[in-house]
């Protein structure tokens, strides 16, 4: 067996640091899906929407996606290369600083220390830190990589290369600032063009945090947990190479109809429609490695995970070009439409794939069986339920209020104010906090059951 | 040997893949002098509004507002011209947002006097009862910080120093706590009682919410008189005396105007209506035209959003107020 106690360890910290951020940023989130309908809970500044929105995303996208990240990545990483990690006690030091870091993040954010940049809103001394516990990360996969035994690297790990490097350009590009003081700073663009580089960046943090490395598990750990091989290696080639490229070109697809100018509006939408290509490669090589294998959905606790979560993949990367259309962003853009297709996203795609991940490595790493199929199966279904409740009720809330946006009178003019608007959707963000107390629950079921699974030996009865 | 045994091979090829599109669509378009141009039109913020803005970043408003008027009918019709590239060239960051769970404020500047914005940003809730917006009341009993202020204009190059900061904040306290101040009342009753005679977190972010759009407003102004309908002008109310046209217009009023004139127009920031005073004339031609096209220190223009024939169904309201 490759890798040793110490990496062991470090995979294991990630891992549960990761279902800590990801338990506080569920409860940020309901407390905020709570406040859209009942505006009595912005009791305190720093509970406000507009500081505890920051919150939810970052503590999740950063604190919960990206500690499961580091948790595979050192995982596959050991196993794909037939070598122990060249730097362990490196990799613990990026444990701490990380969960360090993502702790005080968190709290700058509620005292109000934000740029205000979407996905981005750290202020500059945290940007510091952020690159620091990149570096950390990547010098342990590089040199990995150039001291492994395997001689091929396989398609998880060219994900995870991408992922490297796309991550310190758009980071580091796009958090260029001025400070003015320790907790403020102004970007180093202005107007269009800090939109521009902002949602170039934005989008392709999506790209690779929450697209590349979750790929990367889906081709490690589909053909794992079910013991049949990715069915074609030639489409993960052309798959990858095509996302890869295509992803940096789709930025201002956020920006239509914005003073951003139209050509690059138009480059946008266009590279957008060609990404469906690349990433339905990846949906349709997991749906034929399992031609023939279909019952494992069934006998198999982990495959349903995996299968479903390529399938929200598949769905987002049809939704998200489609929205971008000129004619559809104009009535989706801006509504609770959009909102519901970040979280098909992140609550179907990144979180199904991780938690099997996780399901699968703390399995193989304490050595026993998972504590309770039933119970996997339990969160499965919360989660699935929770989710399509969440996302659902928003589409159909995001048309009805951009429908409202648009209605116009016989004589031409508005047929709904602004409020109007407000207080129609009213009964869909209730409908949502339910969905999303269901998806919780499940999160709470899979904490619980990871945590048995892993629990030391001697305690077992 | 295949490019998938070298890892640095691999990843220097990797950041060559991803370098043709950040090229084309983001590096590139920085030194085109056409994607952020310039216009004598558009001035700077000035110290008050620039902290304003500050506030508003770290409140997180860009999370719920956007500020950016896309060029669509209905979007022009409800919140104004739309926006363009000029007005941003002073914007980092810029706030543009991404959801708009409250309205667009690209063009809120000058759309309501300084009282409203005071009550409102308050409680919300008390002036409109389905808001979903967070109260702010708090900012109104917080000094506005001024000590890093001459530093952020040099580092945003604004073109003034210390010595101008420390002007334009005295001229703007010396107009906000002036007896005087139109709006004088709705801020003694927000605003904190040691600090009314101060410049308040809330007063800075009014100045700031006062500014937006509000240069090409006055732009466009100097080129072109308050829109006054020439076929309004003339006319007279096909509904004057239709019940039905009342209950409508009620609607509408209780929809529209009722924030600022009052439950059934008995007065707020607005003047009350119940009397048969009428400071821009009385005839229905006139309050067609008042409404339609908004007057001087507070009153929006309707036409956009209501349209004529919705303008007149209020009117008929309008005369049924005061006598039952």
């Amino acid at each position: 067996m490759t890798g040793n106690g110490q990496s062991h360890a470090i995979v294991k910290g990630f891992t549960f640091s990761a279902v800590f951020w990801l338990i506080v940023g569920l409860l940020v989130g309901l407390w905020l899906a709570a406040e859209m309908f009942y505006p009595a809970l912005n009791i305190a500044p720093w509970l406000s929407f507009g500081r505890l929105r920051v919150v939810h995303t970052n503590g999740l996208v950063y604190g919960f996606a990206l500690a499961g990240i580091f948790a595979c990545s050192y995982y596959m990483l050991e196993k794909l290369t037939r070598t122990p990690l060249v730097f362990p006690r490196l990799a613990k030091a990026h444990l701490y600083l990380f969960n360090a870091a993502i702790l005080l993040a968190a709290l700058s954010l509620f005292a109000g220390l934000n740029t205000s940049r979407e996905y981005s809103e750290l202020e500059w001394p945290f940007d510091v830190v952020v690159v620091v516990v990149w570096v950390m990360f990547s010098i342990n996969v590089l040199a990995t990589l150039v001291k492994r035994r395997e001689k091929e690297m396989y398609v998880s790990l060219w994900f995870l290369i991408a992922m490297v490097v796309t991550v310190a350009v758009v980071y580091i590009l796009n958090n260029l600032a001025v400070p003015v003081s320790l907790f403020k700073s102004y970007s180093a663009y202005a107007g269009v063009n800090d939109a521009n580089v902002q949602w170039w960046f934005g989008h392709n943090a999506v790209g690779s945090v929450l697209t590349f490395p979750i790929l990367a598990m889906f081709y490690y750990f589909l053909p794992k947990s079910t013991g049949v091989p990715i069915y074609s290696h030639r489409l993960s080639i052309i798959a990858f190479w095509s996302v890869v490229f295509g992803y940096l070109w789709t930025g201002a697809h956020h920006l239509m109809f914005t003073p951003v100018p139209e050509w690059i509006q138009t480059v946008a939408l266009a590279f957008s429609i060609f990404l469906i290509a690349p990433s339905w490669g990846s949906v349709i090589n997991g749906y034929y490695t399992m031609n023939g294998n279909w019952e494992q959905v069934k006998n198999n606790y982990l495959t349903k995970f995996f299968l479903l979560g390529i399938t929200f993949y598949g769905l987002q990367t049809i939704q998200g070009p489609t929205q971008a259309l000129r004619s559809l962003t104009g009535l989706f853009h801006y509504t609770e439409w959009v909102v519901g297709h970040v979280h098909m996203g992140t609550m179907g795609w990144v979180t199904m794939i991780i938690s099997a991940s996780m399901y699968y490595m703390v399995v193989k790493l304490s050595g026993r069986e998972i504590h309770s199929e039933k119970l996997a199966g339990v969160h499965f279904w919360l989660i699935l339920v929770g989710q399509l409740m969440f996302t659902v009720t928003l589409w159909i809330a995001g048309i009805a209020q951009g429908a409202m946006w648009k209605a116009t009178n016989a004589d031409g003019s508005l047929a709904y104010t602004f409020l109007d608007s407000v207080a129609a959707m009213y009964p869909y963000w209730q409908i949502r906090f339910a969905g999303g107390v269901l998806y919780f629950l499940g999160i709470l079921v899979f904490a619980y059951n990871l945590a048995m699974t892993a629990r030391p030996k001697t305690a077992a009865v | 040997m295949s490019i998938y045994e070298k890892p640095v091979l691999f990843a220097v090829a990797a950041a060559a893949v991803i370098s043709v599109g950040t090229l084309v669509t983001t590096f590139i378009p920085l030194f085109m002098p056409s994607t952020q141009p310039v216009s004598p039109a558009i001035r700077p913020y000035n110290a008050v509004e620039l902290e304003g803005r500050d506030i508003y970043i770290r409140e997180g408003c860009n999370n719920c507002h956007t500020q950016t008027v896309r060029p669509l009918r209905t979007e022009v019709a409800r919140y104004g011209e739309y926006s363009k590239p000029e007005e941003f060239a002073y914007d980092r960051p810029f706030l543009w947002g991404s959801r708009r769970t409250g309205p667009d404020l690209a063009r809120v500047g000058g759309k309501y006097p300084d009282s409203w914005h005071y009550q409102h940003t308050a409680d919300p809730q008390g002036m409109f009862e389905k808001s979903n917006m967070p109260p702010y009341a708090w900012l109104a009993g917080r000094r506005m910080d001024t000590s890093l202020t001459a530093r952020k204009a040099a580092v945003l190059g604004y073109g003034y120093g210390a010595d101008e900061v420390g002007r334009q904040v005295d001229a703007f306290r010396a107009t906000v706590t002036a007896p005087g101040y139109p709006s004088a009342q709705a801020r003694s009753r927000v605003t904190l009682e040691s600090l009314r005679t101060e410049i308040t977190e809330m007063d800075a972010l009014v100045a700031y919410l006062q500014k937006m759009g509000r240069d090409l407003k006055e732009f466009r102004n100097k080129g072109m008189a308050m829109v006054q309908t020439a076929e309004a002008a003339e006319a007279r109310n096909p509904y004057a005396g239709s019940e039905k046209a009342e209950e409508e217009g009620e609607a509408v009023f209780k929809a529209n105007c009722r924030s600022c004139h009052g439950e059934k127009g008995k007065g707020g920031f607005g003047p009350s209506l119940e009397g048969k005073k009428w400071k821009y004339g009385g005839t229905d031609a006139a309050l067609h035209a008042t409404i339609s096209g908004g007057r001087p220190g507070g009153m929006p223009a309707f036409e956009a959003q209501l349209g004529k024939d919705r303008i007149w169904k209020v009117i008929t309201y309008l005369r049924t107020l005061g006598k039952r």
